[in-house]
């Protein structure tokens, strides 16, 4: 299991953890866990509904992908640690990094 | 999954008509993902998402489905003989026996920048998409946004507005590399204004917008002359009208039954993404099942006064309108 700590758009942070040998990103642990990610195009980082600024731990994760920017840039903001995380594969570069949920509340 | 509604309506001799909010048939097939190939389509090992569309609106064809695009249906008005008068964002309404909500996440509405007062002048000067490039001639315009969109409108209406500034927070734009060269070169011969690495910060006017102020580079204060602001910051789904129509929502979803996708209001079932219950997939195949029995269901309220006859295709053919 990988540690990481997850804060909503409210702010409030909480542990979280996730297995990474069953091939998960980080987008479907943030829904399994029921935080308010639409997450549209469902992991093909096509609409930027599941976007996330990495707090902490942004060595490990490495920066958006050039398939992330193309999104990413099209958001009324980001951040210079935004990613999209269905982009993040479930692994050790997790291990206690902190997420913060960003982009539109599902309203 | 409208699309094959119709298909399975036609089927039963039931004519439709589909609304989109969106301006071109094909949801979020063809609005997010038209060129990703599917592979769990039954029959199909693989198909790309347009593909499926378009193989879809051949399929509905026979049953002569007439469309609104790019209008949203905001309200219901229930009549007294049991069905509806649907009106638009645009004000069309339509009369229908029943309502099939196909609507996946939502309706795909424009994000928007967090700005104060915003809202306020939307309408009066702050608009999210150009439906008829008419309204920008000669006027000052300022567009936000660094996609394709953006680009392309700052092309356009340079021709036609008065002054058209491009605002894009980055030095760079990762839009189509030819509309991207077209602006650089448009800005050099003075005919758009193009303020990179700069963001909005406030918009202001009486009543009606007349300037927008951004952030530059520096943190620096830039005040613009504006009768327009257009930002350009893609779609997003939202649930939208849906949500006040009196059905039962859960996480976004309508609630239905699952012997024929009814949702607790009389003549309006849910298929598709949008609804929900115990058990749901998300899955094209499941709703094209969905979108079968709702049509058997719906029969009743569109022909009270017959007996519906469970019939194979391959043993009838489909006999078109």
């Amino acid at each position: 299991m990988v540690n990481f700590i997850v804060e909503d758009r409210e702010g409030n942070r909480q542990e979280r953890e996730a297995p990474e040998d069953m091939g998960l990103n980080l987008m479907e642990i943030l829904k399994a866990y029921e935080y308010p990610v639409l997450a549209t195009c469902g992991g093909m980082a096509l609409c930027a509904t599941c976007h996330v600024e990495i707090l902490e731990g942004k060595e490990g994760l490495g920066d958006a992908t050039d398939v992330e920017l193309d999104q990413l840039e099209n958001l009324p903001e980001y951040f210079p640690t935004s990613r999209l995380s269905c982009q993040i594969r479930i692994g050790d570069i997790l291990e206690g990094a902190v997420v913060k949920l960003r982009g539109e509340d599902v309203v | 999954m409208g699309l094959f509604a119709v298909f399975e309506a036609g089927l039963l001799k039931m004519r439709c008509h589909l609304i989109d909010a969106l301006p071109q048939i094909g949801g979020q097939l063809s609005e997010i993902y038209p060129q990703k190939p599917i592979y769990d389509i039954p029959g199909y090992p693989e198909i790309k998402a347009q593909d499926l569309v378009d193989n879809l609106l051949e399929q509905a064809k026979p049953f002569k489905p007439t469309f609104t695009l790019g209008e949203r249906v905001d309200s219901l008005d229930k009549q007294e003989d049991g069905s509806f008068i649907l009106t638009t964002s645009d004000k069309t309404k339509i009369h229908a026996q029943v309502i099939v909500i196909a609507g996946g996440l939502g309706c795909f509405e424009p994000r928007k920048p967090v700005l104060e007062n915003l809202e306020a002048f939307e309408g009066k000067g702050v608009t999210y998409m150009v439906k008829n490039p008419e309204t920008f001639r000669d006027k000052k315009v300022v567009i936000a946004g660094g996609g394709d969109s953006a680009l392309d409108w700052a092309i356009y209406l340079s021709k036609v507005s008065e002054r058209v500034t491009l605002v894009h927070r980055n030095e760079t734009f990762r839009g189509a590399p030819d509309s991207a060269g077209k602006v650089f070169d448009l800005a050099n011969q003075g005919k758009i204004d193009l303020i990179l690495s700069a963001n909005l910060k406030e918009v202001n006017g009486n009543g009606k917008l007349n300037t927008v102020v951004l952030e530059g580079k520096s943190k620096e204060e830039i005040r613009l002359d504006a009768d327009y602001l257009i930002p350009l910051f893609g779609l997003s789904p939202k649930l939208g009208p849906i949500a006040d129509w009196g059905l039962s929502i859960d996480k976004n979803a309508i609630e239905v039954d699952t012997r024929d996708y009814s949702t607790g209001v009389d003549r309006i079932y849910a298929i598709g993404d949008i609804n929900t219950y115990p058990g749901k997939l998300k899955l094209i195949l499941c709703g094209f099942h969905e979108a079968a029995i709702m049509m058997h269901s719906a029969f009743k309220h569109v022909y009270p006064d017959q007996k519906l006859s469970f019939k194979y295709t391959t043993v009838n053919g489909v006999n078109a309108f």
